[in-house]
């Protein structure tokens, strides 16, 4: 096979991961949420149980209006939207699937790439709270920065003591290096990462900077049409990518019961799906932190562990 | 948040075991355009008007809180063969109930003496026209096959008056009192004696 085709075919695999699963965690986050809530959800769009219901959505918002306030620093406010979703495609580019080739990109550095791209999310917020001219929206905003910068911390330390316990950088490298007792060993160290990663994508019960009903919308509140579904769909990317990199670091990406090297993919993807099912679980079940209180988590609770996570990987790596 | 006891987090295991066991349970939605919903049959949806039983005697109209039954009615003679002179009877000429006033009281159904009005829980009677809603005696009137039948009667309670009247008439039927009251003769009542 021709390098550029083979470039092309998993560039366009990953394009189509990038458009079908966040879409899949949706029509599961319908569904889910109201059987929890004792009700059933979309029934009608596509007849069966509702399942066309985003891209009845979807077919909503192409058709709405694209509103640009009159005082919007326009260039900034219409980038926003983009600024926010590529950097969660970049993320799913080097996140592994299975063992051997099935990688957007083997990167040495994926964990790396990961963590830095993710990190472009501010950007994305502070452009669009900024850009609104909106007082919700820059209170939004900055309730968002506040939360995403204080929040790396322990996302990145807990994704360290990781990359420490396997010695490499490398997506699937860690997973090759993974144990099933490192379950055990780095459990505070996945706690942290999927607290932080809830928090970093903006989900309940991290969703100050949204907060419906307080700030009309946070930084959202003056996107109308397409855009608005960007933002939306990022936030359901950034489930798959949070999901898939707790599934990657911490729960043995394609490990699993039997035929790792031909179900490898399987298992990832029933790991990720039953990641994305937690997240939209404790959406259900827990209200808003609070911003002091979410302040309070991450520094005086989420960063010690993290810290306590590191002295305890490093002294076990020495041990070993 | 001192005053909590047990094992810290307990609350958080709590609330995400209430929403997982309320996932497994059915839903409670009712799936109302698609599926008809089981309504008891004493609901209050809309009032019935059996015409025959009707008598215009004015006590739904004069009770109905806020006046929202119209009655017109005019009155005939009847010719009753054999009969001295022929008898008077009253003939509904307008029922109207303004739904847009009811207030679903059920006072008339109550004070109606010779069950003309019945509940139905029919409920599906929405109008563009506000003016719509004044429903007509015909259109009452279509209601009636909606009526529920009546409640059994409860066999632990006392047997109804009409029961209790025919078993005892048919225990004693000699026993009947005579008509104690006779009916004033034609042209005898230009003594001015009220017919009571």
């Amino acid at each position: 096979m021709p390098t550029w085709l083979e470039l092309v075919l998993r560039v366009a695999a990953v394009l189509v991961a990038f458009l079908t699963l966040p879409l899949i965690v949706g029509q599961t986050e319908h569904k889910v949420m109201a059987h929890m809530q004792g009700r059933l959800g979309p029934m009608y769009a596509g007849g069966f149980h509702g399942w066309a219901q985003l891209v009845a959505d979807g077919i909503k918002f192409v058709q709405k209006e694209d509103v640009t306030p009159r005082d919007a620093d326009r260039p900034v406010f219409r980038l926003a939207p983009a600024v926010a979703l590529v950097p969660y495609l970049l993320a799913l580019l080097v996140i592994p699937l299975g063992p051997g080739d099935l990688v957007g990109q083997p990167l040495d550095i994926g964990l790396f790439f990961v963590l830095a791209v993710v990190g472009i999310g501010v950007l994305a917020v502070l452009m669009s709270a900024w850009a609104s001219a909106n007082k919700y929206s820059l209170l939004g905003g900055l309730r968002g920065a506040a939360q995403l910068l204080g929040y790396e911390l322990p996302l990145v330390l807990a994704a360290a003591s990781v990359a420490m316990a396997a010695g490499t950088l490398s997506l699937p490298g860690i997973v090759a290096a993974w144990h099933p007792w490192w379950l055990l060993w780095q459990a505070p160290a996945m706690v942290i990462f999927f607290v932080a990663g809830l928090a970093e994508i903006r989900r309940p019960p991290f969703d100050m900077p949204v907060a419906d009903s307080e700030l009309v919308f946070g930084y959202m509140t003056e996107y109308t049409g397409l855009r608005f579904a960007f933002f939306l769909l990022a936030e359901y990317v950034g489930i798959v990518v949070i999901a898939a990199l707790t599934t990657v670091l911490f729960l043995g990406g394609w490990h699993g019961p039997f035929a790792d090297a031909q179900l490898g993919w399987l298992w990832t993807l029933l790991k990720v799906f039953a990641v994305a099912f937690v997240i939209i679980w404790l959406r259900v079940s827990y209200p808003r932190l609070r911003e002091d209180q979410l302040q309070r988590l991450c520094w005086l609770v989420l960063v010690p562990l993290a810290l306590a996570q590191l002295v305890l990987t490093a002294a076990v790596r020495l041990a070993m | 948040m001192s005053e909590r006891s047990g094992v810290p987090g307990e609350g958080l295991v709590k609330g995400l075991a209430v929403t997982l066991k309320t996932m497994t349970r059915r839903s409670t939605t009712q799936q109302y355009p698609d599926v008809a919903p089981e309504l008891p049959p004493r609901s209050r949806g809309v009032i019935a008007l059996l015409e025959e039983n009707c008598t215009v005697c004015m006590l739904c109209a004069r009770e109905c809180p806020d006046w929202c039954i119209y009655i017109d009615s005019h009155k005939e003679e009847v010719a009753v063969p054999g009969a001295a002179r022929p008898r008077q009877r009253n003939v509904l000429d307008k029922f109207d109930i303004d739904f847009s006033l009811c207030m679903y009281c059920g006072i008339c159904i109550e004070v109606c003496p010779f069950d003309a009005l019945y509940w139905t829980p029919e409920f599906e009677y929405a109008e563009y026209d506000i003016k719509d809603l004044l429903h007509d005696k015909d259109h009452l009137g279509e209601w009636m096959v909606t009526v529920p039948p009546p409640p059994a009667h409860d066999p632990h309670g006392d047997p109804s008056k009409e029961e209790t009247t025919a078993a005892r008439k048919a225990a004693a039927p000699a026993a009947r009192p005579a008509p104690t009251r006779v009916r004033p003769e034609p042209g005898a009542e230009q003594g001015g004696g009220a017919p009571s």
